[in-house]
Protein backbone atom coordinates (compact mmCIF):
# COMPACT_ATOMS: atom_id res chain seq x y z
CA UNK A 1 0.00 0.00 0.00
CA UNK A 2 2.24 2.61 1.22
CA UNK A 3 -0.48 5.66 0.99
CA UNK A 4 -1.41 7.33 4.17
CA UNK A 5 -4.80 9.07 4.94
CA UNK A 6 -6.16 10.77 7.84
CA UNK A 7 -9.77 12.08 7.94
CA UNK A 8 -12.34 13.34 10.01
CA UNK A 9 -15.67 14.20 10.71
CA UNK A 10 -18.18 15.99 12.58
CA UNK A 11 -21.14 14.33 14.47
CA UNK A 12 -24.38 15.68 15.54
CA UNK A 13 -25.53 14.55 18.39
CA UNK A 14 -29.63 13.04 17.88
CA UNK A 15 -28.97 13.77 13.74
CA UNK A 16 -30.30 10.27 12.96
CA UNK A 17 -30.86 11.56 9.36
CA UNK A 18 -26.64 11.52 9.18
CA UNK A 19 -26.14 8.45 11.34
CA UNK A 20 -23.51 6.30 8.77
CA UNK A 21 -22.44 9.18 6.75
CA UNK A 22 -18.90 9.31 8.14
CA UNK A 23 -18.86 5.10 8.63
CA UNK A 24 -19.98 4.81 4.90
CA UNK A 25 -17.16 7.93 3.91
CA UNK A 26 -14.17 5.29 5.45
CA UNK A 27 -15.46 2.21 3.74
CA UNK A 28 -15.11 4.33 0.57
CA UNK A 29 -11.70 5.35 1.70
CA UNK A 30 -10.73 1.79 2.84
CA UNK A 31 -11.91 0.05 -0.49
CA UNK A 32 -9.93 2.86 -2.69
CA UNK A 33 -7.05 1.61 -0.45
CA UNK A 34 -7.62 -2.20 -1.33
CA UNK A 35 -7.96 -3.03 1.92
CA UNK A 36 -8.86 -6.58 2.54
CA UNK A 37 -13.05 -6.78 2.52
CA UNK A 38 -12.79 -9.24 5.54
CA UNK A 39 -10.87 -6.73 7.49
CA UNK A 40 -13.35 -3.51 5.81
CA UNK A 41 -16.64 -4.96 6.97
CA UNK A 42 -15.54 -5.62 10.44
CA UNK A 43 -14.17 -1.97 10.63
CA UNK A 44 -17.59 -0.77 9.41
CA UNK A 45 -19.30 -2.36 11.76
CA UNK A 46 -17.19 -0.94 14.73
CA UNK A 47 -17.49 2.46 13.20
CA UNK A 48 -21.19 2.43 12.63
CA UNK A 49 -22.19 0.81 16.54
CA UNK A 50 -19.40 3.76 17.46
CA UNK A 51 -21.17 6.59 15.09
CA UNK A 52 -24.80 5.48 16.12
CA UNK A 53 -23.80 6.04 19.48
CA UNK A 54 -22.21 9.83 19.55
CA UNK A 55 -25.71 10.53 17.53
CA UNK A 56 -28.06 8.55 20.19
CA UNK A 57 -26.37 9.37 23.49
CA UNK A 58 -24.21 12.25 23.00
CA UNK A 59 -24.60 16.21 21.93
CA UNK A 60 -21.54 16.11 19.13
CA UNK A 61 -18.62 14.56 18.31
CA UNK A 62 -15.84 13.34 15.86
CA UNK A 63 -14.56 10.78 14.24
CA UNK A 64 -11.01 10.66 13.26
CA UNK A 65 -9.48 8.45 10.67
CA UNK A 66 -6.14 7.07 10.20
CA UNK A 67 -4.58 4.60 7.64
CA UNK A 68 -0.67 3.39 7.46
CA UNK A 69 1.09 0.39 6.79
CA UNK A 70 0.64 -1.76 9.53
CA UNK A 71 -3.29 -0.44 10.95
CA UNK A 72 -6.63 1.50 10.70
CA UNK A 73 -7.13 3.88 14.01
CA UNK A 74 -10.96 4.90 14.27
CA UNK A 75 -11.18 7.66 17.31
CA UNK A 76 -14.68 8.39 17.98
CA UNK A 77 -15.12 11.39 20.71
CA UNK A 78 -18.19 13.16 22.43
CA UNK A 79 -18.97 16.15 24.15
CA UNK A 80 -21.85 14.16 26.28
CA UNK A 81 -23.30 12.42 29.32
CA UNK A 82 -20.47 9.78 29.36
CA UNK A 83 -20.24 6.24 30.78
CA UNK A 84 -20.91 5.98 34.46
CA UNK A 85 -20.08 2.19 34.38
CA UNK A 86 -17.80 1.29 31.07
CA UNK A 87 -18.28 -2.63 32.33
CA UNK A 88 -22.03 -2.85 32.37
CA UNK A 89 -21.95 -0.76 29.29
CA UNK A 90 -20.21 -3.88 27.64
CA UNK A 91 -22.64 -6.38 28.54
CA UNK A 92 -24.70 -7.54 25.83
CA UNK A 93 -28.30 -5.91 26.12
CA UNK A 94 -27.87 -3.22 28.48
CA UNK A 95 -28.55 -0.01 27.47
CA UNK A 96 -29.28 3.71 28.50
CA UNK A 97 -31.39 4.25 25.15
CA UNK A 98 -34.84 6.51 25.33
CA UNK A 99 -37.71 4.58 24.03
CA UNK A 100 -38.07 6.96 21.06
CA UNK A 101 -34.53 5.44 20.50
CA UNK A 102 -35.52 1.79 20.82
CA UNK A 103 -38.76 2.21 18.61
CA UNK A 104 -36.21 2.69 15.99
CA UNK A 105 -34.65 -0.36 16.46
CA UNK A 106 -31.68 1.22 17.79
CA UNK A 107 -30.85 0.50 21.43
CA UNK A 108 -30.74 -2.90 22.03
CA UNK A 109 -28.17 -3.13 24.14
CA UNK A 110 -25.54 -4.60 21.13
CA UNK A 111 -23.89 -1.61 20.01
CA UNK A 112 -20.56 -1.90 22.59
CA UNK A 113 -20.71 -5.57 21.97
CA UNK A 114 -20.79 -5.77 18.03
CA UNK A 115 -17.83 -3.37 17.84
CA UNK A 116 -15.68 -5.43 20.58
CA UNK A 117 -16.12 -8.56 18.43
CA UNK A 118 -15.57 -6.50 15.33
CA UNK A 119 -12.68 -4.56 16.62
CA UNK A 120 -8.84 -6.06 16.87
CA UNK A 121 -8.10 -3.71 19.96
CA UNK A 122 -11.28 -1.44 21.34
CA UNK A 123 -10.44 1.15 23.64
CA UNK A 124 -12.85 2.68 25.84
CA UNK A 125 -12.26 5.69 28.31
CA UNK A 126 -15.54 8.12 29.37
CA UNK A 127 -16.38 11.23 32.19
CA UNK A 128 -19.34 11.83 33.04
CA UNK A 129 -20.88 14.85 32.30
CA UNK A 130 -18.24 15.33 29.99
CA UNK A 131 -17.43 12.77 27.21
CA UNK A 132 -16.35 9.88 25.96
CA UNK A 133 -13.64 8.45 23.88
CA UNK A 134 -13.46 5.11 21.86
CA UNK A 135 -11.00 4.01 20.10
CA UNK A 136 -10.71 0.60 17.54
CA UNK A 137 -7.38 -0.64 16.47
CA UNK A 138 -7.59 -2.73 12.73
CA UNK A 139 -4.38 -5.01 12.19
CA UNK A 140 -3.76 -4.99 8.68
CA UNK A 141 -0.41 -7.42 8.48
CA UNK B 1 -31.44 -15.88 -7.96
CA UNK B 2 -32.02 -12.13 -8.47
CA UNK B 3 -33.90 -8.79 -6.74
CA UNK B 4 -36.42 -9.49 -10.15
CA UNK B 5 -37.22 -12.52 -9.65
CA UNK B 6 -38.26 -12.89 -6.05
CA UNK B 7 -40.31 -9.35 -6.82
CA UNK B 8 -42.29 -11.39 -9.27
CA UNK B 9 -41.99 -14.62 -7.78
CA UNK B 10 -43.40 -13.35 -4.38
CA UNK B 11 -45.38 -10.47 -6.09
CA UNK B 12 -43.96 -7.73 -3.94
CA UNK B 13 -44.47 -3.74 -4.30
CA UNK B 14 -41.26 -1.96 -5.68
CA UNK B 15 -41.12 1.32 -3.88
CA UNK B 16 -37.69 2.24 -5.09
CA UNK B 17 -34.35 1.47 -6.52
CA UNK B 18 -35.02 -0.25 -9.54
CA UNK B 19 -31.82 0.20 -10.49
CA UNK B 20 -30.54 -2.31 -8.12
CA UNK B 21 -32.90 -5.00 -9.37
CA UNK B 22 -30.66 -6.91 -11.12
CA UNK B 23 -28.23 -7.92 -7.59
CA UNK B 24 -27.96 -11.21 -6.69
CA UNK B 25 -29.62 -12.68 -3.67
CA UNK B 26 -27.32 -15.20 -1.48
CA UNK B 27 -29.73 -15.11 1.60
CA UNK B 28 -31.82 -13.70 3.85
CA UNK B 29 -32.34 -12.14 7.27
CA UNK B 30 -34.99 -11.10 9.85
CA UNK B 31 -34.59 -8.85 11.99
CA UNK B 32 -35.88 -5.27 13.52
CA UNK B 33 -33.02 -4.42 15.40
CA UNK B 34 -30.44 -2.51 13.78
CA UNK B 35 -27.54 -3.38 15.71
CA UNK B 36 -28.21 -7.11 14.92
CA UNK B 37 -28.45 -5.97 11.14
CA UNK B 38 -25.71 -4.28 11.34
CA UNK B 39 -23.60 -7.34 13.55
CA UNK B 40 -25.21 -10.63 11.68
CA UNK B 41 -26.81 -9.77 8.05
CA UNK B 42 -23.88 -10.65 5.33
CA UNK B 43 -23.80 -9.17 1.99
CA UNK B 44 -26.10 -10.26 -0.66
CA UNK B 45 -28.70 -10.81 1.44
CA UNK B 46 -32.44 -9.46 2.00
CA UNK B 47 -33.34 -7.86 4.90
CA UNK B 48 -36.72 -8.69 6.29
CA UNK B 49 -38.22 -5.65 8.48
CA UNK B 50 -40.74 -3.33 9.82
CA UNK B 51 -38.52 -0.59 10.32
CA UNK B 52 -39.29 2.52 7.48
CA UNK B 53 -37.02 5.32 8.70
CA UNK B 54 -33.82 6.16 6.98
CA UNK B 55 -31.12 4.50 8.93
CA UNK B 56 -32.49 1.23 7.36
CA UNK B 57 -31.14 2.00 3.68
CA UNK B 58 -27.60 3.47 5.45
CA UNK B 59 -27.31 0.08 7.16
CA UNK B 60 -28.38 -1.78 4.05
CA UNK B 61 -25.24 0.02 2.12
CA UNK B 62 -22.96 -0.28 4.49
CA UNK B 63 -23.55 -3.88 4.71
CA UNK B 64 -24.43 -4.08 0.50
CA UNK B 65 -27.17 -6.16 1.26
CA UNK B 66 -29.55 -7.03 -1.99
CA UNK B 67 -32.35 -5.60 -1.34
CA UNK B 68 -34.94 -4.80 1.69
CA UNK B 69 -38.57 -5.57 2.36
CA UNK B 70 -40.52 -4.32 4.74
CA UNK B 71 -43.67 -6.12 5.86
CA UNK B 72 -47.31 -5.94 7.07
CA UNK B 73 -48.00 -3.43 4.58
CA UNK B 74 -45.61 -0.87 5.52
CA UNK B 75 -44.38 2.42 3.56
CA UNK B 76 -40.92 3.62 3.13
CA UNK B 77 -40.00 7.24 5.10
CA UNK B 78 -39.52 9.37 1.74
CA UNK B 79 -36.12 10.25 2.54
CA UNK B 80 -35.49 6.35 3.14
CA UNK B 81 -36.89 5.90 -0.66
CA UNK B 82 -35.11 8.50 -1.83
CA UNK B 83 -31.09 6.84 -0.20
CA UNK B 84 -32.56 3.39 -1.83
CA UNK B 85 -32.49 5.01 -5.10
CA UNK B 86 -29.32 6.68 -4.82
CA UNK B 87 -27.69 3.42 -2.88
CA UNK B 88 -29.45 1.44 -6.01
CA UNK B 89 -31.00 -0.95 -2.89
CA UNK B 90 -34.14 -2.03 -4.19
CA UNK B 91 -36.50 -0.85 -1.31
CA UNK B 92 -39.51 -3.63 -1.67
CA UNK B 93 -43.55 -4.35 0.01
CA UNK B 94 -45.65 -6.68 0.99
CA UNK B 95 -49.07 -6.70 3.26
CA UNK B 96 -47.66 -10.37 4.47
CA UNK B 97 -46.16 -10.63 8.01
CA UNK B 98 -42.52 -11.24 8.57
CA UNK B 99 -43.60 -14.87 9.34
CA UNK B 100 -45.14 -15.25 6.02
CA UNK B 101 -42.89 -13.95 3.28
CA UNK B 102 -39.66 -15.40 5.12
CA UNK B 103 -41.69 -18.88 4.52
CA UNK B 104 -41.70 -18.13 1.12
CA UNK B 105 -38.67 -16.45 0.37
CA UNK B 106 -36.70 -19.45 2.29
CA UNK B 107 -38.65 -22.06 -0.56
CA UNK B 108 -37.63 -19.65 -3.48
CA UNK B 109 -34.13 -19.52 -2.53
CA UNK B 110 -33.13 -22.93 -1.08
CA UNK B 111 -33.22 -24.37 -4.28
Amino acid sequence: MGEKIADQYSVTGGDFSRAGYASSQIKKSLKKLGVDMAIIKRTVVATYEGEVNIVAHAWSGKIVFAVDDEKIRIVLEDEGPGIEDIEQAMEEGFSTATSEIREMGFGAGMGLPNMKKNADHLHVESEVGKGTRVEITMHLN
Amino acid sequence: MTAAEIVNKLDLQVFSGENGLNRKVSGGYVSDLLSDVMGNADEGQVWITLQTHKNVMAIASLKELAAVILVNGNKPDEDTARQSNEEEIPLLGTSMSAFEITGKLYELIKK
